[in-house]
């Protein structure tokens, strides 16, 4: 990489399921307003503005372009991208990258999704193969339903795990005040939530909510000038594979035991650590915010990052070691699975480590001090983002 | 024996419904309920846009003062269509202009009603036709018609 790169600001919007007294461009304002103000910056500082959504659930495919009054791209240069789930660190990515180039000393990057106003279920159709797949209409609830499933079978997990965990997240969400669902949830309670799929209940599957997020990404030299406390973005990888069907021959263990074959998640975690030493992520890394749209994904994830052991997830779960004060921390901000706009999820998930390594998260700081943050995203079909936030360089 | 290569059938049918913002409500309300036309202005850059916008691209300032264009406007150009298509909104041969309102910086994109599609010109003066049975979008202007 020519020059290092740091985060100099954060911002994102609350979320709901409705913004009704905003339209689009008024919503990502809102967060690019927030991380300018993070940064104390002011829109001439900036050199190119990225910025990116789902855009068959909103039914735009030019939003960079007319929006650019209100994310301050006017005369900028920059681009637009969409890639599912993971857009929003896709997006971070691209910032990353501009600003290490040596071409942009300061960039900004814009992710947003406005669930209020088309239908998602539709859209997120429209991602599968549409010769193969799409006739089927498998949403994510089935399959993550999947995945519960031959877990809990090959696992010895049991329902109660994955509830544990989803109360887990609640706290951390309880303690944000930008998340969503804030529900003040007992076991008992998601236990008798609604069965979509089995063992998917309606409170293992995430919301469907509307906000944005931004970020101020500099070069090393201009990062020192803005902040006292860059945020170093000491590495990032993305991994594409094909889709949740078995694809190559030898993978029927693997799909018996968690439902899907070799994942993008095991080579993004695996790239990811070996570049930066990372031999034991539940000792070299402080705290995880990790994309998990489902907490039955959560559980089975936790083995796939490699930080724990397979078919140690659900053990991980019982002993409560991935709660806020447990001895790794994952999602202390809540997660997906409480506040899932979803272009801007993703970048969620880095603002989100940003401040932990700053120290800024608020009520739901980790007490400890956080040298190192690990974050990824995860999009349909399968494709994952992971990045390694630093305190120091 | 000729081979077509197969193809799968596919259509997405996918409803939406758009979230305008609290201060285009306000333009759209005038629109509906007294067929007054609203532009929003930047007192920083002293420009005023229509349609009304939220944040002045040119200086990123918040705007909220909201200021009537009038009905009337110049034809900076247009186009005319004369094939059919079904998405078009009307029978063709049919007008589309950009329409600068006397009272903005900015050009609207609209119809132009009531004329010769050889008649029309750039540079001509027109004003704006209102719907009889108003919804609060920006079609409650039928089209402009010349003055
Ligand atoms: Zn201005």
């Amino acid at each position: 990489m020519a020059e290092r790169v740091a985060i100099v600001g954060v911002g994102q919007t609350y979320h709901r399921s409705r913004r009704p007294d905003v339209n689009q461009v008024e919503l990502m304002n809102e967060a690019v307003r927030a991380a300018l103000d993070d940064a104390q910056l002011t829109l001439k500082d900036i050199d190119a503005v990225v910025m990116g959504n789902m855009e068959l659930f909103e039914g735009n495919y030019l939003v960079d372009m007319w929006a650019s009054d209100g994310i301050g791209s006017y005369l900028k240069p920059g681009m637009k991208i969409t890639t599912g789930g993971t857009t929003g660190a896709t997006i971070s990515c691209a910032a990353f990258t501009y600003a290490a180039s040596g071409l942009f000393n300061t960039v900004l990057a814009v992710a947003f999704e406005k669930q209020d106003e088309g239908d998602t279920r539709a859209g997120l159709i429209s991602v599968r193969d549409p010769l193969w797949d799409r006739f089927m209409a498998i949403g994510a609830v089935a399959t993550f339903a999947r995945m519960g499933r031959s877990y809990m079978r090959a696992s010895g997990c049991q329902e109660e795990h994955a509830a544990l965990l989803r109360v887990k997240a609640d706290r951390g969400a309880c303690r944000n005040p930008y998340a969503h669902l804030k529900l003040n949830l007992t076991i008992e309670d998601v236990m008798n939530s609604r069965m979509l799929i089995w063992p998917m209940r309606l409170l293992y599957m995430c919301p469907t909510t509307v906000g944005a997020a931004a970020l101020v990404v500099a070069s090393e030299r201009k990062a020192k000038k803005i902040t006292k406390k860059p945020v170093w973005v000491q590495d990032w990888v993305t991994v594409h594979q094909q889709s949740a069907r078995v694809h190559r021959p030898g993978e029927e263990a693997r799909v018996r035991t968690i439902g899907v074959g070799e994942t993008s998640h095991e080579r993004a975690a695996q790239l990811i650590y070996k570049r930066n030493g990372i031999t034991k992520p539940i000792r070299d890394i402080d705290v995880a915010e990790i994309y998990e749209p489902s907490t039955w994904g959560e559980l089975i994830w936790y083995e796939l990052y490699g930080f724990c052991e397979p078919g140690e997830g659900w053990r991980w779960a019982e002993k409560g070691v991935t709660d806020m004060e447990g001895e790794f921390p994952v999602n202390p901000s809540g997660g997906v699975v409480a506040t899932n706009p979803i272009g801007a999820t993703a970048m969620i998930r880095i603002v989100e480590a940003a401040l932990q390594v700053r120290g800024d998260a608020g009520e739901h700081q980790m007490t400890r001090p956080v040298r190192r943050a690990f974050t990824t995203a995860w999009g349909g079909q399968n494709w994952t983002v992971a990045t390694l936030l630093s305190k120091s360089i | 024996m000729r081979q077509e290569p197969f193809v799968v059938p596919g259509k997405l049918v996918v409803p939406y419904r758009y979230f305008v913002g609290r201060l285009a409500s306000k333009a759209l309300i005038a629109l509906r309920d007294d067929k007054k036309v609203m532009g929003v202005r930047c007192p920083t850059c002293n420009l005023t846009y229509m349609p009304p916008r939220s944040t002045c691209g040119r200086c990123f300032s918040k705007l909220e003062e909201l200021v009537e264009v009038g009905d009337k406007g110049t034809v900076l150009t247009y186009t005319v269509v004369y094939h059919k298509e079904p998405v078009h909104p009307m029978e063709p041969p049919f007008v589309y202009g950009l329409i600068k309102l006397d009272g903005a910086d900015t050009a609207l994109p609209h119809f132009i009603g009531e004329v010769e599609p050889e008649k029309v010109s750039i540079g001509m003066k027109v004003q704006a036709v209102f719907k009889d049975k108003r919804e609060g979008n920006i079609l409650d202007i039928k089209y402009f018609k010349p003055q």
